[in-house]
């Protein structure tokens, strides 16, 4: 893989194409807009069908207990607005009128994460995995790009429960050739002895690059892409650490109760072993993407310096 | 009651005088034997409960997922013991399941559930229902059913703004398939109604949001069968029901008394509420 030559592709674009594909053959599938389906791509389904999108304005308490009583009524309904105005925001009505039901809800978010940029601290959201990991039936995947992204959203149309799936605003490099996507599971993107760097979302490109220039300096990287952050694939996090003996995590998360907590849960409640984590650790600023994944240490070099860390942690 | 559907053209006004007594005396036992629970907006709410469920509403008790049913949604999910116990009148569930509310493993917890035969949607967060309704009545409409949603608020719940969000959409979207009655018992959990938060004027504020609005008197079958008669029929807008209604309606000791919103009868209490409905 040549990684400065990957296209790049919108994986908000690609959730509002699948929307549209999803919705010919599956009549179920029902579409909420908050006022923002510009942005999220929902305004192609809307466009599409008509009969089948329903606007609610900026209101999302109302526009997630109204897809609560879709759902209850056998329709697939797709809440769609930006990641945190349909986690946060709308929180109670996810937890008793979504989760406590186990309803068949899709919260499919744009715009998460500090990458949304020039919006400012409000905008970015770097808590929803964390809470939206402490709902109990609740699955939750993050997509690394839009090849993925497209898979993720067939297989959570298709699959009972509530599901949140967290996209971004930006365009991203696409890592994947074929929709390859496993829920549950981690995927091998690069094998390697020395370290495991377990990475979701942006931090998979990020941690590629790393592992390239780690490898010069002679570190073995194994790299695993973990789409589903919950139920996370504790089998993979456990051989990672019985074969490599060091672990750092990747994610564009706030470092309390994201992917860097569930490993660290993981591994030691199994397989105590050396982690290190690069994720956010306060809230950030308005700022160009570039610019505040640099500020916020959440670069290439600061995957290798997390791995650099970790390995002289090791246990000899 | 264990065929396909109720037969409702034959109940009368005195049939639903002895339903309600009878839910009233249940919702008195269970509270008393659970030692907690809110009997004052439950006993508020009978009437309105009696009417729907077995004069009003297409549904089959032995079949609670029927497609076609029309759906009741208890927004005021505290007020559960009203629910419950017309449910188990209706052949929901066996009546002798009553007594385990709010006991462990039981399928009648503290606030409605939807694991509960009958219950259409969780609450306990107020101000959720009437949203959760707008869904079931596009999903309705989608689905090209007759069938209308029926979603109960409390007075002191329209405190919560998503009330007025959900209020809002049901209008925009022509949802003339969702009933909203709100039990206008005037007291809420701390104080009267008044004393937390003005409502009024009330019925003004439900206009000004697009539904058709009708005060009522909540514990009057003749007015409740006739309000739901004409609120069915409605050819664009949702309509809202102000049932005018007393706290405790029933026990005199409760009636009208803040006390009684989240606090159980007592052992003599339970005898002297029972002995007053059996008199009425």
């Amino acid at each position: 893989m040549n990684l400065n030559n990957l296209e790049m592709s919108e994986t908000r674009v690609v959730a509002g194409e699948t929307l549209v594909e999803l919705g010919k053959t599956n009549e179920k599938i029902v579409v909420l807009g908050g006022d923002l389906s510009k942005s999220t791509h929902a305004n192609k389904f809307a466009a599409a069908y008509p009969d089948r999108f329903f606007d609610f304005g900026p209101a999302e308490q109302n526009m997630v207990s109204v897809a609560a009583g879709l759902a209850s009524s056998g329709k697939i309904p797709i809440v769609s607005t930006f990641a945190v105005f349909g986690s946060s925001r709308p929180y109670d009505q996810i937890r008793v009128g979504v989760s406590q039901s186990n309803l068949d809800v899709k919260i499919i978010v744009t715009h998460a994460g500090l990458i949304t940029g020039q919006d400012g601290v409000s905008a970015q959201s770097i808590e929803d995995i964390a809470i939206m990991n402490a709902l109990p039936n609740f699955n939750i995947i993050v997509p690394t790009d839009s090849v993925e992204t497209k898979s993720a959203i067939k297989y959570a149309i298709n699959t009972k429960g509530p599901f949140y799936i967290r996209l971004s605003r930006p365009a991203t490099p696409i890592i994947h050739k074929n929709e390859n996507f496993q829920f549950g599971k981690s995927e091998l993107i690069k094998n390697g002895t020395d370290v495991t760097i377990i990475a979701c979302g942006i931090m998979v490109i990020a941690a590629l690059h790393a592992a390239n220039n780690l490898e010069k300096k002679g570190i073995s990287c194994r790299i695993l892409n973990m789409p589903t952050i919950k139920p996370i694939d504790t089998n993979s996090i456990l051989n990672a650490a019985k074969e490599t003996n060091a672990i750092v995590t990747a994610e564009e998360h706030f470092i309390n109760g994201g992917l860097s907590s569930i490993v660290a849960h993981t591994l030691s409640q199994h397989i105590p072993t050396p982690l290190e984590c690069v994720a956010i650790n306060q809230y950030a600023e308005s700022g160009s993407a570039e610019e505040l994944l640099k500020k916020y240490h959440l670069t290439d070099s600061d995957i290798e310096k997390a791995v650099e860390k970790v390995i002289s942690r090791k246990i000899k | 009651m264990i065929g396909t559907k109720l037969n409702q053209n034959n109940i009368t006004i005195n049939n639903l005088t002895e339903i309600s007594k009878k839910i009233r005396k249940n919702i008195i036992k269970m509270t008393h034997t659970a030692g907690s629970g809110h009997p004052g907006g439950a006993l508020s709410s009978v009437e309105i409960l009696t009417t729907l469920y077995f004069k009003i509403m297409n549904h089959k008790p032995i079949d609670p997922k029927w497609t076609e049913r029309d759906k009741f949604i208890l927004s005021k999910a505290h007020a559960c013991p009203v629910l419950y116990a017309t449910l188990a009148e209706a052949g929901y569930f066996p009546e002798s399941e009553l007594k385990t509310f709010r006991q462990i493993n039981s399928r009648i917890q503290g606030h409605s559930h939807i694991k509960t035969p009958g219950v259409e949607m969780s609450g306990g967060s107020l101000g959720q229902g009437l949203s959760f309704g707008v869904g079931t009545a596009i999903a309705s409409k989608l689905d090209n059913l007759k069938s209308n949603t029926y979603v109960l608020l409390g007075d002191g719940e329209c405190d919560e703004g998503q009330i007025w969000e959900a209020a809002m959409s049901a209008s925009h979207h022509k949802l003339n398939n969702l009933i909203a009655i709100v039990d206008r018992n005037k007291i809420q959990n701390d104080r009267f109604t008044d004393e937390v938060m003005s409502l009024e004027p009330f019925e003004d504020k439900w206009k000004s949001f697009g539904w058709n609005t009708s005060k009522i008197n909540g514990h009057s079958f003749a007015e409740l069968i006739d309000s739901f008669n004409l609120a069915k029929n409605q050819s664009e807008n949702p309509t809202v029901l102000i049932a005018d209604t007393v706290k405790g309606k029933g026990v005199s000791f409760m009636e009208n008394n803040p006390a009684f919103h989240g606090k159980s009868p007592d052992d003599k209490e339970l005898l002297l509420a029972l002995k007053e409905i059996d008199d009425a």
